[in-house]
């Protein structure tokens, strides 16, 4: 872990519909460092997907767009880039993975050529034969036989599709894998081969890894540092030991973990955020949590609060003023 | 087959406190490629007021139980009893009759409303169907109280399921499945396409209603965290088998089949001491096929402790401790 991959500064997101403009992400500032495993946390609508697909420039056409703010990626602006260019960095410099394997392959095409569709198009190869074996070595890589390359994606399971699917992002060795709630969609068991098999494939090719989940159990497993998102904002964010570890909580975050039944000891109810996700073009005044913090004041209704930081963790709560001393992050 | 008169022995002081058992129920169902065996030879009891989470990954015939266990699935052998009946003699319309007693929340709160119907449509109809309450004045009433159970808001009657996330509908899934005040609901996954924190709100409704109308649920998950938050009693299923059933407590401090053992190890604890102390221990492999399983125990080919003993014979379900019911050779041997 070194300097910094990928940056994100100050990003607008909207949608626009025949009805509403829908605020998805709202001044959100993010940085990456090569080899390092970002889990960006949050509930549905919370805007991480959409960050995601900010960051590949496949927000829907016409519907969703970026108002401001910058991503660079490598030292490239891809604010800026064209389509070519971005065809040229997806799945060469960036690539994703997206959350239901069952749906993001092609039912009609053997998986071994959509592993080489992949590579046709960003590598060049100087024979079909040193082609097909590059497609032989990443099945193996990802723990499946290569003679399976001729399957179709209905004749595996659901973790095996899912192997497919990150083979197919990680063919090309990118420096950085957005993966969207990659094991949401299998059995315990399966996923936690499925995390093995990142975790393996993140020391081998040092690759950066964004991993977008509102599992806080994956997060624990996989990640360095965590990033919460609410209502497009990062309401908390630090190191996975900051986030699991630290007195200091964003009401939203306490939330979260009082959400999660616990193996560790027995309780009888959980303790919920009450209400729900503010509708994104609607939002509120102030701190947009306050319409469920249990502890919003009358502050909280106004102004929005700014990202604190205490030692490196950033808290985007009026709660946190005093103990960060004036020490605001952005 | 031997120990299914075992396993009846050590219960039948506490037989006719059941209220839904089953008696090595069987559901298997023909493919072009031979037998499925969804459901082989599972007994189980539940008695009033409590809950039995059966778990296991997809595949194992989890939901096929449920579905069995209310009859929208005909099982192939074996007996159903609800308050020591055999349900499965029943004729249509003694079936009719019980189905107000026996409910089912579906997984997708997307998929099991019907988007043409109004909620308060959705959750009259069975009423209508039932015809319990023929009286226009007093069925509205009845709606009306049974959105307030589940905290549904009034202005929601005339809505949609389209306009409703996903919390709201899996709420309407509830009221509908509370219209008839049955006693018994199979819970079929009913959280597990919901946010965390709207899991969280759902589970504490289930919990909540459960303590006041005293109902007894069947919950069906793949989810062990929220299984062990919600249930008394908790069975392990693999291919169609009961591996391993015992109170919730006993299972999480004291599991002993090695399916059971994987199955814990796997889950992603949000503790970082217990996520960095873990070692990735993780089961190899995946459910192989329930079509024509081979004879011996199922769980052989991923199973890290194999002996030539675990081969050949199917493995009964012993009881090594009281209520602690585990097929596998090697435990307490």
């Amino acid at each position: 872990m070194g300097q910094s991959l990928m940056e994100i500064k100050n990003l607008y997101v909207e949608y626009h519909t025949d009805d509403a403009r829908v605020f998805a992400v709202n001044g959100l500032n993010l940085s990456i460092k090569k080899g390092e495993t970002l889990g960006l946390v949050g509930e549905t609508g919370a805007g991480k997907t959409t960050t995601a697909l900010s960051i590949l420039k496949l927000l829907p056409n016409r519907v969703g767009k970026i108002t401001s703010g910058s991503i660079s990626l490598d030292g490239i602006n891809l604010t800026d880039a064209t389509e070519d260019d971005m065809r040229a960095i997806r799945g060469n410099l960036v690539s994703m993975i997206f959350q239901d394997p069952m749906t993001s392959l092609n039912p009609v095409i053997p998986v071994g050529e959509q592993i080489a569709e992949v590579l046709d198009l960003h590598k060049k190869y100087s024979s079909q034969e040193a082609r097909d074996k590059r497609v032989d070595e990443i099945l193996s890589l990802v723990g499946l036989l290569p003679e399976s390359k001729n399957d179709y994606p209905h004749q595996f399971s659901g973790g095996m599709k899912q192997r497919i699917v990150i083979a197919i992002a990680l063919a090309c060795e990118p420096k950085l894998l957005l993966a969207d709630e990659p094991t949401t969609a299998l059995d315990v068991t399966i996923q936690a081969q499925v995390l093995e098999l990142m975790r393996e494939m993140k020391k081998k090719f040092d690759t950066s890894m964004v991993l977008i989940t509102h599992d806080l159990g994956v997060v624990a497993q996989i990640c360095d540092s965590v990033a919460i998102m609410y209502a497009g904002e990062i309401i908390e964010q630090g190191t996975v030991d900051q986030i699991f570890e630290s007195e200091h909580h964003h009401p939203y975050t306490v939330g979260l973990f009082g959400s999660l039944p616990d193996l560790t000891r027995k309780t009888d109810r959980l303790t919920p955020i009450e209400g729900l996700m503010p509708d994104p073009s609607d939002l509120p005044t102030g701190c947009k949590f306050h319409t469920r913090c249990p502890q919003c004041a009358e502050k909280c209704k106004n102004a929005k609060p700014p990202l604190y930081s205490i030692e490196g963790q950033l808290l985007r709560c009026h709660s946190f003023e005093n103990l960060a001393k004036g020490n605001v992050a952005e | 087959m031997p120990f299914v008169r075992k396993l009846g022995e050590g219960e039948c002081g506490r037989m006719s406190d059941y209220l839904i058992e089953t008696r090595n129920l069987k559901k298997y169902f023909s493919t072009p490629r031979g037998l499925l065996y969804a459901v082989d030879g599972i007994n189980l009891g539940l008695q009033k007021g409590r809950t039995l989470g059966v778990v296991g990954e997809s595949g194992c015939g989890k939901s096929t139980l449920g579905r069995v266990v209310l009859r929208l699935l005909e099982a192939t052998s074996g007996e159903v009893l609800y308050k020591g009946e055999n349900i499965l003699t029943y004729s249509e319309s003694q079936m009719d009759k019980l189905r107000l007693k026996m409910q089912i929340i579906f997984q997708d709160p997307y998929a099991s409303l019907n988007p043409r119907l109004t909620v308060s449509e959705i959750i009259a109809e069975p009423i209508k169907v039932c015809k319990t309450i023929t009286d226009k004045t007093k069925l509205d009433a009845k709606v009306s109280e049974l959105m307030e159970t589940v905290s549904l808001a009034d202005r929601f009657m005339n809505s949609y399921p389209h306009e409703l996330d996903g919390g709201r509908r899996q709420r309407i899934g509830i009221a509908r499945a509370l219209a008839l005040d049955p006693e018994f609901i199979v819970c079929d996954e009913p959280v597990s396409a919901l946010d965390v924190s709207i899991q969280a709100q759902i589970l504490n409704l289930l919990m909540d209603l459960q303590q006041e109308r005293g109902l007894t649920y069947m919950f069906v998950t793949h989810n062990l965290s929220v299984v062990k938050h919600i249930s008394h009693d908790i069975m392990v299923m693999y291919l169609g088998q009961c591996v391993e059933r015992c109170s919730s407590d006993e299972l999480f401090e004291n599991p002993m089949h090695p399916y059971t053992q994987g199955l814990l190890a796997a889950i992603p604890v949000p503790n970082l001491q217990m996520a960095r102390k873990s070692k990735h221990v993780v089961l190899k492999g995946e459910v192989t096929s329930p079509i024509n399983p081979k004879k011996g125990c199922r769980f052989a080919s991923r199973c890290n402790f194999v002996k030539s003993e675990c081969m050949g014979e199917d493995i009964p379900l012993r009881e090594l401790s009281p209520g602690h019911f585990v097929a596998c050779v090697r435990c307490g041997a």
